[in-house]
């Protein structure tokens, strides 16, 4: 029993001990925070100070405030107060406390100023205290902030940080920031050694660091004294424009790739409708669009599940294409098989009639499709490379809508009836497939992966009505560049196409490049008529 | 003697020409002669709108030239009309003299304010009206035949030349939204001034422009019936019904399609120049993709393979496009796209056919 009231009682303290630290804690910052409030720069750089010793990650938020110019002093109470954002009314805290506040008018409050000085020693502050940040990224980026405003001071921080990191990245980070540092010193090892760790290096800061190292200084003479060290310069200068040249190539590269594979699935659909059955099918743009209309409709059906709102969507769009293809090809395709002109000119008007209707139903303007948060972002290989997640995962979505497509056809009982069908329809119905079937099914297949494209491209471009007419032309060129009737030719079709397009436009700008690649296909068109894997065969000339 | 009259002048050439000398008589009478209170009077705005019109049965005559007796469905006719009109776009231009904007003798409005230290080398000869009207002919007749000659002469045929002609239009569009063309980019060519020294905007020259336009549609009409009269004619359609047994036959099929298809992209090329300064605008919008498609609906409707169907099928169709697009213009598309479906599906031969076959 008195064992029992004791353990409660030290509890009790022990609870009491933690709530009077912070209480001090935010007497503290308070106090320094009043400090803010004179108008004469030395006292409130005093009380910068005083607020970055406090250390605390209310501390931070504070300086974080002060520097992007959203702590306000309220004319009414006198109180130091954080802004939410630059809104008219913006949502306020307190300062020292964090506590919410409500919202107060902009006319109400009084923005604290700095001047650079004063911004200088906010970043190294905030550098500071990022630097115990338990994210890593945000170390690293704690320590690059660092690199225009290395002093004997944040010097001496970087290296009492080096001793305690333990992550690559950052050791990776900081030792540059040194090696910079280094490369000012008196002695020529000193200088050597930055100059081996400098040259693996592709942040921009350290390129033109190095560079300046290899120009005159005030008084005419080389700023770098050493010969040979400046040899080592230019070759360092060197290797960094050479690495660089190659990470912009591979950039290029995945541009390329995304774009080739955004028109891999813009174009299998068609390769399935146009390439196995040879029907043109004009409508098939808007097929796409009515999968990306269907991704903005799921996504507003459940505002609160954003993140899974996209996976959601992907059944949804293939179903709400497949069925829309399905209707077309019994409503109307049906009646016009072997008059493909015909077909053309009927699924051009229903494109046109899909057109109106999402206009008139949604409205002409884009819908914005949001991104969800593992979308979002991007990969951070280096300084020189960062591949964004939303053209990763596309890619990713396109090979394996791609891949469970040519299994279908390859290895199902319906895709060998689609490839009977295609290849001697009169023989196949006699070998008892229903041609009609199996007509419907492929095509409803093939406006699906439509679809499907649909949920792709919104995340790429603008949800409107005019989603599937800026890729119908595209869609096509690919299908017959790569060879009617072959699904690989198309993805090497898209794939090869979209590379060509983004290696040329550094050299040709946007449209011309688009226009050169629309040129070649022209002219390929001309070399060979089928495309570049043409279906063999005594019914190819059909 | 009514049979061999019948025999000689056709029905069907009667009424076209016959509606045209109507028009060419009565459009100016009424316009300029009959006072603006009089029930009878057509405005000027009437006149021009007719204009278009006309513009748009010449360019419907010219693809089914290619698509009704050929076989060719060219989804990029469009092109050929716009690089007519723009061909007397810069005509236009160049007329406006130091009266633009920024009152540059020698340099168009957009130029000056792109900067153009000078005229492009293809912008010279442009202020000669009859190098300009060289221009109309040869552009597009000299882009047909390139293509053309490329595109037949490797036997692409079908489904994939309607696609690459597509592609061209595709192109030039892209090529012609670019400043750096030097054809004024997005908006294109307009405020325009005069043509041959009479003022645009005045009753006479749009009458004039009215005239002109319906007598080469009666020209166009007159000439494309005689190419599909001719022997020359009866071995495209032969070519349209059996190609490779024409070719067979020992007819270069090649050389044959590559005539016909530039001759038709001439007289597309002189429906733009004449609509141009009807309009008073030329710009990039016109090699969309999609107005060719349009155009290929005009002969759907009216009935291909028969020049006057062409004719019906434009006026028809742009004369429905007017009434809706001003009272209704959410429906136009769904009536456009419920022409195309049901035309294709009921109509295979167009309001012509059907008449056909109620005569019968």
């Amino acid at each position: 029993m008195r064992i029992a009231f004791l353990a409660a009682l030290i509890g009790a303290a022990a609870i009491a001990g933690s709530t009077a630290q912070m209480h001090a804690d935010e007497a503290a910052l308070g106090a320094a925070a009043e400090g803010l409030k004179s108008s004469n720069f030395r006292l409130k750089g005093e009380a910068i100070d005083q607020i970055a010793a406090e250390g605390s990650a209310q501390a931070q938020a504070v300086l974080r405030a002060l520097l992007d110019g959203r702590l306000y002093i309220t004319r009414a109470t006198d109180q130091v107060v954080i802004a939410a954002d630059g809104a008219q009314t913006p949502a306020i805290t307190g300062a020292a406390t964090g506590a919410d506040l409500g919202s107060a008018d902009k006319s109400d409050l009084k923005r604290i100023i700095i001047n650079n000085q004063m911004r200088g020693s906010l970043n190294t502050a905030l550098a500071r205290m990022s630097l115990r940040a338990p994210d890593a990224a945000a170390r690293v980026a704690a320590v690059e902030s660092l690199f225009d405003s290395l002093n004997p001071d944040t010097v001496a921080m970087l290296r009492e940080a080096e001793a305690a990191e333990r992550d690559h990245s950052v050791l990776h980070a900081l030792r540059t920031a040194l090696a910079l540092v280094d490369l000012e010193s008196t002695n020529p090892a000193d200088r050597r050694d930055a100059l081996e760790t400098l040259s693996g290096s592709m942040h921009a800061d350290v390129r033109n660091r190095l560079v300046a190292r290899l120009g005159d200084g005030a008084d005419g003479a080389p700023i770098e004294p050493d010969a040979d060290l400046r040899a080592t310069t230019t070759a360092a200068v060197a290797r960094i424009d050479r690495a660089r040249r190659i990470y912009g190539l591979v950039e290029t590269a995945f541009f390329g790739l995304s774009l080739g594979f955004v028109l891999v699935l813009a174009a299998t659909g068609l390769a399935i409708t146009f390439g196995v059955m040879g029907v043109i099918n004009m409508a098939h743009g808007e097929l796409m669009m009515l999968g990306a209309y269907a991704t903005w409709c799921v996504q507003q059906l459940m505002p609160d599940n954003l993140e899974w709102s996209l996976v959601a969507a992907v059944p949804v769009a293939f179903l709400v294409a497949a069925l829309a293809g399905i209707a077309i090809e019994r409503g109307v395709v049906r009646f016009l098989y072997g008059r493909p002109l015909e077909t053309l000119l009927a699924t051009f008007g229903i494109s046109l009639v899909l057109q109106q209707a999402v206009r008139s139903i949604f409205s002409p303007l884009n819908r914005a499709v949001a991104t969800p948060g593992w979308m979002s972002g991007q990969w951070v290989i280096n300084d020189a490379l960062a591949i964004t997640y939303n053209r990763l995962y596309i890619i990713l979505f396109s090979i394996a809508v791609f891949l469970t497509l040519v299994a279908i056809l390859r290895f199902t009982a319906l895709g060998l009836q689609v490839r009977a069908v295609a290849q001697n329809r009169n023989m196949a119905r006699a070998m008892g497939v229903r041609g009609g079937w199996i007509d419907a099914i492929t095509f409803g297949l093939g406006s699906g992966v439509a679809g499907l494209a649909g949920v792709a491209l919104s995340q790429l471009t603008n949800v409107g009505p005019n989603l599937g007419q800026s890729h119908i032309v595209d869609s096509f060129m690919v299908v017959v560049f790569g060879g009617v009737g072959n699904l690989w030719g198309t993805l090497v079709a898209g794939v090869s196409l979209g590379v060509a397009n983004k290696f040329l436009e550094p050299f040709a700008g946007a449209v011309l490049a688009k226009i050169l690649v629309l040129v070649f296909i022209i002219l390929f068109i001309q070399r060979r008529p089928r495309g570049l894997f043409p279906q063999r065969g005594r019914a190819a000339e059909a | 003697m009514l049979a061999a009259l019948r025999e000689r002048y056709p029905l069907a050439d009667v009424i076209v020409l016959g509606a045209l000398a109507a028009l060419v008589i009565a459009v100016p009478i009424l316009n300029l002669v009959v006072p603006t209170d009089s029930p009878l009077h057509i405005s000027t705005f009437t006149v021009t709108l007719l204009g278009k019109y006309l513009c748009y049965a010449t360019l419907a005559l010219s693809v089914d030239l290619v698509w009704g007796y050929c076989g060719i469905l060219t989804l990029g006719h469009g092109a050929f009309f716009a690089l007519g009109g723009y061909a007397m776009g810069m005509y236009l231009m160049r007329q406006i003299g130091d009266r633009g904007v920024y009152g540059n003798p020698l340099l168009p409005d957009f130029m000056v304010f792109l900067n153009w230290p000078e005229l492009p080398w293809y912008w010279w000869g442009f202020s000669s009206f009859p190098f300009a009207m060289a221009m109309v002919v040869a552009v597009p007749g000299l882009l047909a035949l390139v293509f053309g000659w490329f595109a037949f002469r490797s036997r692409v045929t079908g489904v994939y030349l309607s696609i690459i002609t597509q592609a061209l239009t595709y192109a030039l569009l892209l090529a012609f939204f670019r400043n750096e063309m030097g054809f004024g980019g997005n908006n294109g060519l307009t405020d325009f001034k005069d043509i041959l020294g009479f003022n645009l905007q005045a009753d006479g020259t749009r009458v004039a422009l009215f005239v002109v336009t319906a007598i080469v549609l009666a020209l166009s009409y007159v000439g494309c019936r005689a190419i599909c009269a001719s022997r020359y004619g009866r071995v495209v359609v032969a070519i349209r019904d059996a190609e490779d047994r024409a070719r067979f036959l020992g007819y270069r099929v090649e050389n044959f399609k590559l005539w016909i298809f530039v001759a038709s992209a001439i007289v597309a090329g002189i429906a733009g120049a004449l609509y141009v300064p009807q309009v008073g605008i030329i710009n990039p919008s016109e090699f969309a993709p999609l107005s060719s498609i349009e155009l290929v609906i005009w002969v759907a409707i009216g009935g291909r393979s028969s020049l006057y169907g062409a004719i019906a099928g434009a006026l028809l169709v742009n004369y429905a496009k007017t009434q809706f697009t001003s009272f209704m213009p959410e429906a136009w598309l769904f009536v456009l796209g419920a022409m195309f479906v049901l035309g294709t599906l009921f109509l295979p031969n167009g309001i012509v056919g059907l008449g056909r076959r109620w005569a019968k």
